[in-house]
């Protein structure tokens, strides 16, 4: 049975289905670009086996990553201790295990924050153009000139090492290249025709960057975000090991190395392992990020 | 090309004036009270109110500020609030250290990265193509201080080719060069992955024009035609991202120098933040960013050099 108001539904569609197709233009982007380069995905199959890892932490944990034991201090690895114990006696899988859950947690809160105010950014400024654009990119370059981990370092020391301030230095050093990778994609696709029949239909704005141009760009950004979320995994690393981290006796791969640092002359595990983990965690993203970008690049396409 | 300097010399400059108010306000919000940092909290008041006015925070803010503009104009930097001695002879001590060991990756970044780039694209998806690119990517995958660790471990304690510590001021050329050569190998080797992936992107991009068809045609040697005509058409992204991992790369020394206690602008700045130097500290930010507009200016002129068809309009 037909009524009049479904044929109106017919033709003007609802909210859902407006954002399964925004969804599903994502999505399509995102999967395109795996099966363009099957590294990506053994990339995706280690990180998903560390993110499991990391949020399993609590269950697989064979120790308690802060229970100090000072009978038991500086063992090498052993059947008890895998990877060995620490000066305090802990036990390094256990602080490793626990440690990524810092790492990630970190990574993927600075990331996506980062990826979230610098799309804006960037989709503003190649959306209005012209001066609005200058201005805006000006700023952006300042921000890109400063080397990101000095950005950070004094941002932490100014605000104190804690996951949310770490976050927000973070996040802030990422935030001008995001804005750059979201900017490129919106001027072209601002030109298309369907935008101009947007403008045509009366459609604000906001309405426009949000409903038709952030779909198209999402795929794009998103693949960056891999990349740039091992480079973030990679800073805060390097920050705790400056003594910039999470306060201890939280474990942190950064803070550990820095620990085991310390006594690398006579237990060069300490040092070793968490070593092992960040490469491992930051070499999966690459993997995966890298084989994205090959695909979403244009400048690339056609070279396969 | 005066035109174009001028231009670029401008947005140096506004870039320089940017970066330097950001500084002065960030080290300004930095908490705690350098007098009480430097004196200690047993320090009276009236101790505490002199060393304030000697360090300048007692006039206000907008005057310290047009004073550190025009100080930093003129070369002086300030004071450093904990060894009491000029900024700007403190940086200029450490510079040319962390210069020795930038200098030094770069040349070996360069010598490792451009032929394994080229060759990579040459040899496209064969096996050495592989091994180069799982390698570069491996390459940047680490963290300068664990790449640092990693050397330290294998080749001056296991090996002890090297010394553990470079003290950067070794008196003979070959201690100097012994207490160079793991740091510079490390920061050298993550910097040669950039430049391999770089080089043989736009390597690849410049194999299928049309005048290397033409020159093969003609039967110039193969090698001819990768080496003097394509690598110099790559080179400009090549020098791009040189330029561009700058930044990365003044991070990474600062790592490095600390896991190889080697004296240079890390180490100073890891220093003048754990005790609140802020003079120091706003004096690093100044030599950093003076340091990444004079890179930037010397990538933008270099490109005239490789490739004459800029002409800097």
């Amino acid at each position: 049975m037909t009524t009049p108001q479904t044929a109106v539904t017919a033709r003007r569609p609802s909210r859902m289905t407006y954002y399964r197709l925004a969804l599903a233009t994502v999505g399509r982007g995102v999967f395109n670009a795996f099966n363009a380069n099957k590294t990506s995905w053994v990339g995706l199959a280690i990180f998903v086996v560390v993110a499991l890892l990391a949020i399993l932490a609590p269950v697989i944990a064979p120790y308690d990553p802060l229970d100090q034991n000072i009978l038991y201090r500086l063992k090498p690895p052993s059947e008890a201790h895998w990877f060995g114990t620490d000066y305090y006696g802990r036990d390094t899988l256990s602080r490793i295990l626990w440690g990524a859950r810092i790492s990630l947690v970190i990574g993927l809160l600075a990331i996506g924050s980062a990826m979230i105010i610098g799309t804006l950014i960037g989709m503003v400024a190649g959306y209005f153009g012209g001066r609005t654009d200058l201005l805006i990119m000006q700023v952006m370059d300042v921000l890109l000139a400063f080397p990101s981990l000095i950005l950070g370092l004094i941002v932490v020391a100014m605000l104190g090492p804690s996951i949310t301030n770490l976050v927000i230095a973070i996040s802030l050093t990422a935030i001008p290249p995001f804005s750059r990778i979201a900017r490129a994609p919106t001027i072209s696709i601002k030109n298309r025709e369907f935008i101009e029949a947007g403008h045509a239909l009366g459609y604000s704005h906001i309405r426009l960057m949000f409903r038709h141009i952030l779909p198209n760009i999402a795929p794009e950004v998103l693949v960056m975000g891999s990349l740039w979320l091992a480079t973030a995994i990679r800073v805060e690393a390097s920050l705790a090991f400056i003594g910039l981290g999470v306060n201890p006796p939280t474990a942190t791969w950064g803070g550990m190395i820095r620990e085991g640092f310390e006594n690398i002359l006579d237990s060069f595990w300490l040092a070793l392992f968490p070593s092992l983990a960040i490469l491992i965690v930051v070499f999966s993203l690459n993997l995966l990020g890298d084989g994205l970008r090959d695909a979403v690049d244009p400048r690339l396409k056609g070279e396969e | 090309m005066t035109a174009f300097i001028l231009k670029r010399l401008g947005f140096a400059a506004i870039t320089l004036f940017a970066v330097l108010t950001i500084v002065f306000f960030i080290v300004r919000v930095l908490p705690g009270d350098p007098a009480m940092a430097i004196l200690g909290d047993q320090a009276s008041a009236s101790a505490l109110a002199a060393l304030r006015v000697r360090l300048g925070l007692d006039v206000p803010l907008y005057q310290q500020y047009v004073e550190f503009l025009a100080g930093v104009l003129v070369g002086d930097w300030g004071v450093s609030m904990v060894s009491g001695r000029p900024v700007i002879e403190e940086i200029l001590k450490v510079l040319p250290a962390t210069i020795e060991l930038t200098l030094a990756s770069l040349v070996l970044g360069i010598a490792v990265g451009l032929p394994t780039g080229v060759w990579s694209a040459v040899r496209r998806n064969k096996l050495p193509d592989y091994l180069a690119r799982i390698g570069s990517l491996l390459g940047l995958s680490f963290p300068a201080f664990v790449s640092a660790v990693l050397l330290l471990l294998l080749f001056a304690i296991q090996l002890r080719w090297f010394p553990v510590i470079s003290s950067g001021q070794g008196d003979g050329l070959g201690d100097r060069l012994r207490d160079l050569a793991l740091p510079a190998i490390n920061l050298g080797l993550i910097m040669a992955a950039y430049i391999t992936r770089v080089t043989r992107s736009a390597m690849l991009e410049v194999l299928n024009q049309d005048y290397v068809r033409t020159a093969r045609a003609k039967g110039l040697a193969f090698a001819v035609i990768v080496w003097r005509h394509c690598l110099r058409n790559a080179l400009i992204p090549v020098v791009t991202v040189v330029g561009l991992y700058l930044g990365i790369l003044i991070g990474n020394s600062v790592l490095t120098e600390i896991v190889f206690n080697r004296p240079g602008l890390g180490k100073l700045i890891v220093g003048a933040l754990n005790q609140r130097d802020y003079t120091m500290l706003q004096g690093m930010m100044v030599i950093y960013t003076l340091i990444v507009v004079l890179v930037n200016l010397v990538t933008d002129l270099t490109y005239g050099l490789i490739d004459p068809r800029i002409k800097y309009a």
